[in-house]
């Protein structure tokens, strides 16, 4: 199954990237090639597997409730593009 | 000149018995990066003076009679994927090209407690998504053995480093194999270890359930002396093993009786080069000679390795990546310009009188990531965070991750049978030697099909080594690759120990101006 | 509430912050209204490299809620990425949990004392752990408009209770979200305060019109932005009608094709809901396991150590207040609403004075009503003014005939201004009991000087006693009018 355009423009919304016209044809096709090369998983029988989602058997890694020192806000700000020395600013949220 | 070609358990005796001074070693590999660094390409930044002054701290410390670590004074690289407080951290993009984070990863914590000097950061496939390392949005790290060629990826700075000699000991990541790959083709010992041995805490994410990080070394002695002092338990990782860190420093030199070894049938077949073939099999026979016994096993679903480490890893990635938006950290696209371009593009909308599309155009938030996000990944990344969102995508996620979800069961379940049988699994690292820089630039897949051999040893989460075993008629290196076990990294350094005390691969120094 | 043209049908998503010092996945702490940004970590932040470890007692304090709520605790529960962009959500995706919650398939019980709805049991779907994302507050600069995000809140654990669409009117709404936060108080899971933003709440609202035998489901529409109970009231009570005339006017219904769920935000100032913007690829959040947590088992012992650890829960102590002490529904409300210090407080003097109705009537009014006008809570109150010692030893007094009400009253009046004790005040303002002969004696005074009053005793005027009583007590301050009243009733009878 190849992919199409409009399901690439879509991903590209849902991954927040913007993809030039060139990129967008390439994109279909290699996302293409590389889907259609992945779908061979279809061939194996997986209804009694359970899937695997971690590499380690680990459960009930959970610690205690003990506050420690959080970063001062101008090392917590200091990676910021762009904020007030308060807070991170943005082009205005819908909604807000 | 010459301590930059000596191992590191030889420089950490010299060190120790104050033979040489930190400075000096360290002064050593400076004068060696800055001679044939710009044309390697191997680091994106070195701490000249912050080095030194380090090293001449440990050295006062050694003077006056401190007890110090087994690292104390050692010059050590770090891929640049791997934080490092207050300094560069770019993982090889421009997303994060003034990236500075106010915490190191635990590794690097681990290391600088145990006194190495950090030389510097190295280069990288950015966001460890690459086998080559041309996917660095800082330029390519040429191959050591033939500058023309790639040093494999993701940790092509790190395995570049340790064959070129510009640092005794190395650090990489290893999500597909993104250490043992470079490793191979760039002749020096690399090792993946058991998912959960070493922290990820501080590891930029790739992906989450795959990534680990690594020693990469001249030897299997100098990658146990590294391995020790990064591997444990860490609170800050809730993925990370709570199983004691043996002393691995102590047992490599130990050989191993009755070795049984594996050889996967499904490796040996169509796509793998002769040469590379050969040099596996001829490395075998060494195993032979040396009293290990060799036998053929299958894993059946190892053929369908790729297909699920290329849907697993790109969702995966995806998800990690989604928080390089612009808005706490790294890159922000120009605002003004962005907002210009918008509005513009509506104006041209409006006019043509599509008001319906004018007003379906993204919002000003949603452009800035979405401009953001495409200056500040390159196209390799921007592929798979493609392929990701796709594969968990409403209607698609059972048909391509959870599905992949249950084939990596299935691997890992060849992984058990195999153990069952064999103490080590032996075969090639990848299909070929390196090929030329810009050789497979157009077709993703291609690249990705040469991961074959080592993708299910991160999906099963057992551990891996790649080995010098020799070179091709052109003089390129060639790995063996050998797996074992979770949380028996012990039996792969001493095997690989073994094979390095009958050979002399690994002893080989590419020829550098 | 069903009137004849619809049925309300509303199901309410319910997000508590728990009791935490820290955050979920991070150290940093959980105080609220310190400076922005302040109170983050790499972790919450969710900077590069950075890793998420799961806060025990955040898991413990769920665990509680979710067996308080009778849920079914399934062995094994696993942490899912919901993902989307928000900027107060810096890692791009939520942690939460998609097909394998924590607890399942409870229940909370409501009733009105008042009688506004018939008791019901709404079932609870799932509550499950997530943490919280961070703030966004618009900003203008030179004409430009800005967000300012402070991600203090990020990371703090929130315990997410769905409920069934079971409630069928605003009233029962507004007691769904009083009893839970009821119950969330009483087990010291979240202080459920709205104003703080420790519960926030979003309606899914819509009605079933009756159709022949069945019904027609009009669309359903999510309401958000109530900022406290009695907002929530008044949404849904805004919000049924204009659904039915919406209804009346496009006929639309639940399942026609393209029909999908719409948000409307409640504006508290015009009293009344509004569309809110449409987002539209936010419903594909691309869950999937979490690949940096590992998940959480528990056993059967666990749970049951935990529902044992519970108390009384607010529904059981109800039913015990009402039935063992005699107490009625209504008082019994008052009392357990007041929280688990007043019930104790309660059950202090009932069992000592051994009259529950008597010590009911005097908590569920003159208690609450101090409780109230001083604004303080019950330990303060039976630690700086009246214990429940010193309560019993007047209503003793009282139940001894000792002192009238009205005279209780004031004693206890001047009991909340000193130290001292019922008896001594007593004693103090001269009180004596009206022993029987005394009382005998006043009434035959009475009687004699009102001889009509006799007769119309006689008669079956039974009020004319009553009328005795003023003057009974301006002889004696200290007699019970009821006994006067009694009293001189039977010797009329007899004279």
């Amino acid at each position: 199954m190849s992919l199409e355009r409009k399901d690439v423009e879509w991903v590209s919304l849902l991954a927040r990237l913007r993809l030039s016209e060139g990129e967008l044809e390439k994109m279909t096709q290699q996302l293409g090639q590389i889907v259609e090369y992945v779908e061979q998983l279809g061939e194996l029988n997986t209804d009694d597997v359970e899937p695997m989602a971690h590499a380690i058997e680990l459960s009930n890694v959970l610690v205690d409730d003990t506050a420690r020192p959080s970063l001062e806000r101008n090392a917590a700000l200091a990676n910021a593009p762009k904020h007030d020395d308060e807070c991170y600013r943005v082009p205005a949220v819908l909604g807000d | 000149m010459t301590l930059c070609f000596e191992t590191a358990v030889s420089l950490a005796t010299k060190l120790r018995d104050r033979e040489i001074t930190s400075v000096e070693l360290t002064q050593a590999f400076l004068d060696r990066i800055e001679r044939l660094n710009d044309q390697l390409g191997i680091y994106l930044s070195v701490r000249g003076e912050a080095a030194l002054a380090e090293a001449a701290q440990i050295d006062r410390r050694r003077e006056s009679g401190d007890e110090l670590g087994p690292l104390a004074g050692m010059p050590i690289a770090v891929k640049d994927v791997l934080c490092t407080e207050g300094e560069l951290t770019t993982c090889g993009s421009k997303m994060l090209e003034e990236f500075k984070p106010p915490y190191d990863a635990t590794v690097v914590a681990r290391i600088k407690q145990a006194g190495a000097i950090i030389l510097g950061k190295l280069n990288m496939d950015e966001f460890a998504m690459g086998s080559s390392t041309e996917n660095s949005a800082f330029g390519p790290t040429r191959n050591p053995w033939d500058t023309d060629r790639i040093p494999g990826g993701s940790s092509g700075g790190s395995a570049a480093c340790i064959a070129a000699s510009l640092a005794p000991l190395a650090i990489g990541t290893d999500t597909g194999g993104s250490i043992r790959q470079p490793a191979s083709l760039c002749g020096v010992t690399g090792l993946k270890p058991t998912y959960g041995r070493v922290s990820r805490y501080g590891l930029v994410a790739f992906a989450s359930s795959l990534d680990q990080v690594g020693p990469l070394a001249k030897t299997a002695e100098d990658a146990a002396l590294l391995l020790e002092v990064i591997a444990g338990h860490d609170d800050a990782d809730s993925t990370s093993a709570n199983v004691p860190v043996p002393e691995y420093s102590q047992s490599v030199s130990q050989p191993l009786e009755n070795l049984r070894i594996g050889l996967v049938r499904e490796h040996f077949g169509e796509g793998l080069d002769a040469e590379t073939e050969a040099a596996v099999r001829e490395a075998i026979r060494v195993y032979e000679s040396l009293g290990a016994s060799v036998e053929e096993i299958s894993m059946p679903h190892s053929k369908y390795g790729i297909a699920t480490y290329y849907i697993i890893a790109p969702s995966e990635a995806s998800s990690n990546l989604a928080r390089y938006d612009g808005v706490h950290y790294g890159r922000r696209c120009d605002e003004k310009a962005m907002l210009a371009e918008l509005e513009q593009e509506r104006q041209e909308l409006i006019a043509a009188g599509k008001q319906d599309e004018a007003n379906r155009l993204d919002s000003p938030l949603v452009r800035m990531y979405r401009q953001t996000r495409a200056e500040g990944f390159g196209a390799e990344v921007k592929r798979r965070i493609m392929l990701g969102a796709y594969a968990l995508s409403a209607g698609y996620y059972d048909a391509y991750y959870l599905k992949a979800l249950k084939v990596r069961r299935l691997i890992r379940q060849d992984y058990d049978a195999a153990f069952e049988k064999v103490d080590l699994i032996a075969g090639p690292v990848t299909p070929a030697t390196a090929y030329k820089i810009g050789e497979k630039a157009d077709d993703p897949l291609s690249m990705y099909l040469g991961d074959l051999y080592t993708v299910t040893t991160n999906l099963a989460g057992v551990a891996g080594i790649s080995i010098p075993a020799g070179f091709d008629a052109a003089n390129l290196p060639i790995g063996l690759q050998l797996q074992a076990p979770p949380m028996q990294e012990e039996r792969l350094l001493r095997a690989a120990h073994m094979f390095q005390q009958a050979t002399d691969w690994h002893t080989k120094q590419p020829e550098l101006a | 509430m069903t009137t004849p043209d619809y049925k309300i049908v509303i199901g309410l998503e319910v997000h508590v912050q728990l009791a935490t010092q820290t955050k979920l996945f991070c150290r940093c702490s959980t105080k609220f209204g310190m400076p922005p940004n302040t109170q983050t970590c790499p972790v919450c932040i969710g900077m590069p490299g950075s890793l998420p470890v799961m806060n025990r007692e955040a898991y413990q304090l769920g665990l509680k809620a979710a067996i308080a709520l009778n849920c079914n605790i399934p062995r094994f529960t696993k942490w899912d990425r919901k993902q989307y962009y928000y900027p107060d959500l810096p890692k791009g995706y939520q942690i939460s949990q998609f097909d394998l919650p924590m607890s399942e398939h409870g229940y909370l019980s409501i009733s009105d004392p008042k009688g506004q709805f018939e008791p019901k049991k709404v079932r609870i779907l799932r509550a499950h752990l997530e943490d919280d994302a961070g703030k966004s507050m618009h900003d203008e600069v030179a004409g430009k408009a800005d967000s300012r995000i402070d991600l203090n809140r990020t990371g703090t654990p929130l315990l997410e209770i769905v409920s069934e669409p079971d409630l069928n009117s605003p009233e029962e709404a507004k007691a769904y979200l009083t009893e839970l936060k009821l119950l969330l108080n009483y087990i010291d899971v979240s202080d459920c305060n709205m104003q703080e933003g420790s519960l926030r709440v979003d309606a899914n609202i819509n009605l079933h019109i009756p159709d022949g035998d069945g019904f027609i489901a009009t669309p359903i529409v999510e309401v958000k932005n109530m900022n406290s109970f009695r907002a929530v009231e008044r949404a849904m009570t805004f919000e049924a009608p204009r659904q039915f005339d919406e209804w009346k006017q496009t006929g639309q219904k639940k399942d026609d094709p393209g029909v999908t769920k719409t948000t409307r935000g409640w504006d508290d100032t015009a009293q009344v809901t509004r569309p809110m913007r449409y987002k539209e690829e936010s419903s594909d959040y691309r869950y999937f396991p979490d690949p940096d947590l590992v998940p959480v088992t528990v056993t059967d012992e666990q749970v049951e150590q935990v529902r044992e650890s519970l108390g009384e829960l607010p529904a059981a102590l109800r039913e015990r207040v009402a039935a063992d002490y005699g107490v009625s529904d209504y008082d019994a409300d008052v009392i357990v609403n007041g929280g688990r210090g007043l019930v104790d407080y309660f059950l202090a003097v009932a069992k000592s004075c051994g009259d529950g109705k008597l010590a009911s009537n005097w908590i569920t009014q003159t208690i609450a009503r101090e409780l109230n006008d001083r604004d303080v809570a019950i330990e303060a109150f039976a630690a700086d003014f009246v214990s429940a010692e010193s309560l019993c030893e007047l209503l003793a007094l009282v139940q001894d005939r000792m002192l009238t009400t009205a005279r209780a009253r004031e004693v206890f009046a001047k009991m909340l201004e000193s130290d001292k004790s019922a008896a001594e005040i007593v004693k103090s303002l001269g009180i004596e009991k009206v022993d029987d002969s005394a009382l005998t004696d006043l009434c035959k005074e009475l009687l004699a000087a009102n001889p009509k009053a006799v007769a119309d005793i006689k008669e079956g005027k039974l009020k004319a006693a009553g009328a005795l009583i003023g003057q009974a007590r301006k002889k004696n301050p200290n007699v019970d009018p009821q006994a006067v009243r009694e009293m001189c009733i039977e010797l009329a009878r007899v004279t």
